[in-house]
């Protein structure tokens, strides 16, 4: 069908309006459970709106892209003086944090507040950024510490690179270090 | 709040010009709101604008790209494909509803 100037709607949302070039290039160090969140949510909504958005995986984010280890991310309330008991604006005393089984049952917990939202586990939310054109990279350094190869990875890896091709390739990118 | 004219029919519209009333929607209008933004209605867009359509009639609220996956069946890159660069706010100004509030 085709729509005549004169038949458009005097307001109408502007989709296409936005700098094409835009680029966000998101630096994913660590590997705790509740951290490994913000960089993947923050992807998923850019790749929404259009922007070509990269993930690079370091350090303790390194896990996150780790077939070993993707699926036993963690949380540790050990450390976090922001965690409260659930519903409630009471801390837990820091001293009792480090008991046995205390890490198990926060992590299953927070796994099952994010499920609660309809928010996917780690290595499902992946599977939605890359199927949404985001590109995972895996960094160089990382790899080579854990002696780690490209089939220790996730297959849709893209690649494993240095640091200088990382910023090379995200030139001119906005970027979040996380 | 605006009224805005499509093809001659006044429809209720927010600042951005997505239809605040969902009874002002039909199928004949969404084709012309899909024409606006460039996109030809087929089969497989018609699914996914009947999922958000009656998703919203039992929820209040409209599905996420996410929500679309998982509850109406259709990939997110099949999404993507459909509905290219925004597919979330582009499937919502098609079937006549907010845009998505959910932030996955």
């Amino acid at each position: 069908m085709t729509i005549t100037m004169e038949s458009r709607p005097s307001v109408m949302p502007r989709f296409d309006d936005e700098d094409p070039g835009r680029k966000l290039a998101i630096i994913c160090s660590k590997g705790n459970l509740d951290m490994a969140y913000p960089g993947l949510i923050i992807a998923n909504a850019a790749l929404g709106e259009g922007v070509d958005t990269h993930l690079f995986f370091t350090f303790w984010g390194f896990d996150m892209i780790t077939k070993s280890r993707m699926n036993d991310l963690q949380f540790s309330p050990v450390g976090n003086t922001a965690m409260h008991l659930p519903g409630h604006d009471a801390h837990m005393p820091q001293s009792l944090l480090p008991m046995p089984g205390m890490t198990a049952m926060a992590t299953r917990m927070l796994k099952k507040s994010i499920a609660d939202l309809g928010v996917p586990e780690v290595p499902d939310f992946l599977d939605q950024i890359v199927a949404a054109g985001g590109h995972l990279w895996a960094c160089r350094m990382s790899a080579d510490m854990n002696d780690l190869t490209p089939e220790d990875l996730r297959d849709d890896v893209a690649g494993i690179i240095s640091a200088a091709e990382f910023v090379e390739m995200t030139a001119g990118a906005q970027l979040l270090f996380i | 709040m605006a009224v805005t004219e499509i093809n001659g029919r006044s429809v209720h519209v927010d600042d951005e010009g997505f239809l605040t009333e969902y009874g002002e929607w039909d199928e004949d209008l969404a084709k012309l709101l899909a024409a606006n933004i460039g996109i030809d209605l087929t089969d497989e867009h018609w699914r996914v604008i009947r999922f958000l359509r009656d998703d919203y009639k039992d929820r209040g609220e409209t599905a996420t790209t996410r929500r679309v996956q998982t509850v109406g069946g259709v990939s997110v890159k099949e999404q993507f494909a459909l509905f290219p660069k925004k597919p979330g706010k582009k499937m919502a100004y098609v079937a006549g509803l907010p845009k998505p509030h959910g932030c996955v």
